[in-house]
């Protein structure tokens, strides 16, 4: 029993620490959140190198063949760093054709994706979709192709393939220079993550054969990431609001000798532990008890979801009027919190999921 | 990380299991008395078995088991929904602190009857003006000879009406600066210079009381610790009752969740409708599972820290404050699931009162307030607000 990261962990952990803080500096986020793309290859190459794109890729296709863990230790230095890469958007795909691609699918995009030669995203969203993220009306036509719009679709616009969801379960993978694809822009909230809308007209679309369990097992993944995103963007938010609070000084004391500041601040850690402990145990369950692991990702993702946006609102106010100027960093917090919040089944959607899965 | 045990753990894991299927004592009888010697004959049983105080070491009658095998104890016995033993406070926090402050007589002396029960403990650490201020209490000791002479109040003495000792912080320097001149004394209940009043609570029960001393006597061998060094000792107290109570809260909490799913199965909501059908109430039962898992899992990492580095990390702090708040919205939504039958006392599952006991979890053991300041100041290094 260790409830803590192992010696290759705790590196990993490091090591992205340091890239990105070298990397990513506030400026540069803030120049990559004004741009359409919102990354260089040059910096997704930097990316690749450090192997992350590969994280969960079996070794036999150049992967890592890591697990879940790693991901989720990644993820978190992500948000604590808010880098605007794909990193995130082209897992998610990677997920899910490893956990459901066909052989051909695999042996043709795997490895390129472990090299970062390729990337993919992951499209759910229907038009005029509900709130929840595993319902979509979409039918291929007759002959198999598909005609559909999705929108808020991450990293669309630099990907190589996305994987498409549909009625009843099933999946789709669409390269997107078919001639059926069209992908413009969509203007998001959250400029540290670049959302698109996908329209597709006939586009040639190959099913993806895995079985339900794996899907889900894949999108439990998917939003365990996007919580502990939430725990290094909270993480952050709190740091920001705890050195503001002892350096601001009002009725000649630092604000973070009131009470109802201090307070607000122990209250944010309150919520990034609890976020950061969900987060950690569901990442182990999903590797290692299968059983756990999809209400374990849910319950990580309803709560980080509505930490995440409390925790960096709280920061916000914190710092008063400094903290609502487009030119103080915390608002790209404060957005990328909410998106995640909102991203593959919100906190409502997550709990009632937790609630069936407890059998109530 | 791993979470999974060990074949050694788990053994002790499927040990322990056996023997409670095997001894599990049943439900406790009502009424003050008849529950409490429930809970001794039922603290005795587990002694006899070797399964009290799991983590003391071995020659004092523990059974030195690691913290891994402690909390396997507290989660088994949330399985096994065991009663509480008699002597909570004896077992948390007086033979902890006399292990970590007492002489070799005193633990020799102390420390058996606490297990086996014999000697219930309590706690004489606020006063009616010293409550979230401790240091600032009056109860004054002199001395006299090799004895010393105690007077003062103390209140919120839990168990004070079945206790033969106090675990009780006195001034025995007036002049001294606030937290200097404390002294921690184990106080014989047993004389007539110390009455206990009980005080009723507005649940009706009185499990707390009043202590008035009166020139009560103690021997010079009873101070654990030194003499003007008992703020510190009495810190080891407090950290004790909140990190192993708190272990065992969060163990509670999983009980009470599991009975209040139960009740919200069985009980009639909007239109007739099961209340655990209820789209409101099942978000919030949701959310008492999820605030219940980060509770287990913030002791868990707080375990695992210690394991590492003989400290709980920032975890650690937060225990106690989340659990009086996630206890008390559980109770608040079993009111709710109660409907009409929330307006009286007797309920099904106890509730009615569970409900007005949680609004003592949030001052208890430390207020909410105090807990904030501690978490803002020692572990985000904001300044004091004082």
């Amino acid at each position: 029993m260790n409830f803590g990261f192992t010696d290759d962990q705790q590196a990993i952990k490091r090591t992205a620490r340091e890239f990105l803080k070298e990397r990513y500096p506030a400026a540069t986020v803030r120049r990559l959140a004004e741009e359409e793309r919102g990354f260089t290859e040059e910096q997704w190459q930097e990316v690749a190198e450090l192997g992350w794109p590969g994280v969960i890729v079996p070794e036999d296709s150049d992967g890592l063949g890591l697990g879940t863990v790693e991901l989720v230790v990644i993820a978190e230095e992500m948000g604590y760093a808010l880098a605007p890469t794909p990193w995130f958007s082209t897992t998610a795909a990677t997920l899910m054709l490893v956990a459901a691609g066909t052989e051909a699918q695999r042996e043709r995009w795997l490895g390129a994706l472990a090299r970062g030669e390729a990337r993919g995203t992951l499209a759910v969203w229907d038009e005029h979709a509900g709130w929840a993220p595993d319902h979509s009306e979409l039918e291929p036509d007759a002959d198999g192709k598909l005609t559909a719009t999705k929108i808020a679709v991450p990293d669309a616009g630099s990907a190589d393939f996305l994987i498409i969801s549909g009625a009843d379960g099933r999946h789709w993978l669409i390269e997107a220079s078919d001639s059926g694809v069209r992908i413009s822009p969509e203007e998001a909230i959250d400029p540290t993550r670049k959302l698109f809308r996908v329209e597709l007209s006939r586009a040639a679309a190959e099913p993806l054969q895995g079985a339900g369990e794996a899907i889900a097992r894949a999108y439990a993944t998917v939003v365990t990431m996007l919580a502990a995103e939430n725990v290094g963007v909270g993480q952050r938010a709190m740091e920001m609001a705890v050195t503001y609070a002892k350096d601001r000084a009002q009725f000649d004391r630092p604000i973070g000798s009131y009470q109802a500041v201090s307070h607000r601040c122990a209250q944010m850690l309150l919520e990034v532990e609890g976020s950061r402990s969900l987060c950690y145990w569901a990442a182990w369950a999903l590797d290692h008890e299968p059983d756990t692991g999809p209400r374990a990702g849910s319950m990580a993702k309803a709560y980080a979801g509505d930490a995440g946006f409390r925790v960096t609102a709280s920061a916000l106010q914190v710092h008063g009027g400094i903290g609502f100027t487009y030119e103080h960093d915390l608002h790209f917090f404060l957005k990328r919190a909410h998106a995640n919040a909102h991203a593959f089944g919100d906190s409502r959607w997550h709990r009632d999921r937790v609630a069936d899965l407890a059998g109530l | 990380m791993d979470l999974t045990l060990s074949p050694a753990e788990e053994a002790f894991r499927d040990e322990l299991r056996g023997w409670l299927e095997a001894n599990h004592p049943g439900r406790e009888p009502a009424g003050d008395d008849a529950a409490f010697e429930f809970r001794r004959v039922w603290q005795r049983k587990l002694h006899d078995a070797g399964w009290a105080g799991l983590s003391w070491p071995e020659e004092y009658g523990g059974r030195g088991a690691t913290l891994v095998e402690q909390a396997i104890f507290n989660e088994e016995m949330v399985r096994a929904r065991t009663p509480s033993v008699a002597n909570v406070l004896g077992l948390a926090m007086g033979g902890p602190t006399v292990i970590a402050h007492g002489t070799e007589e005193q633990r020799k002396r102390f420390l058996p009857a606490i297990l086996s029960a014999e000697e219930i403990w309590c706690q004489g650490f606020s006063e009616p003006g010293a409550g979230s201020d401790l240091a600032s209490l009056k109860t004054r000791a002199v001395r006299d000879g090799d004895e010393w002479v105690v007077t003062g109040q103390k209140v919120w003495t839990t168990f004070a009406h079945h206790a033969k000792w106090c675990m009780m912080v006195a001034r025995t320097d007036p002049e001294a600066a606030k937290h200097k001149g404390l002294t921690y004394f184990l106080m014989d209940m047993e004389q007539d210079a110390v009455q206990v009043r009980p005080l009723r609570q507005i649940t009706g029960e009185s499990e707390f009381n009043e202590l008035f001393i009166e020139e009560a006597r103690v021997p010079k061998e009873n101070i654990v610790g030194r003499e003007g060094e008992g703020w510190a000792v009495a810190i080891t107290t407090l950290m004790h009752e909140r990190a192993t109570l708190a272990f065992g809260l969060q163990v509670s909490v999983q009980i009470a969740l599991r009975e209040l799913i139960e009740t919200a199965g069985n009980a009639r909501g909007l239109n007739g409708a099961v209340a655990s059908e209820d789209p409101v109430i099942r978000q919030r039962l949701a959310q008492l599972l999820i605030e219940s898992e980060v509770l287990r899992l913030n002791a868990y990492r707080g375990l695992s820290a210690i394991m590492r580095g003989g400290v709980p990390g920032p975890e650690g702090s937060l225990g106690k404050w989340h659990w009086s708040e996630v206890n008390q919205s559980l109770t608040e939504l079993a009111m709710e699931i109660a409907g009409p039958r929330a307006m009286l006392s007797a309920s099904d599952g106890n509730w009615s009162y569970r409900f007005l006991r949680a609004r003592a979890n949030s001052i208890e053991g430390g207020t909410t307030e105090i807990l904030k300041n501690i978490v803002a100041e020692r572990v985000l290094g904001l300044p004091r607000m004082r």
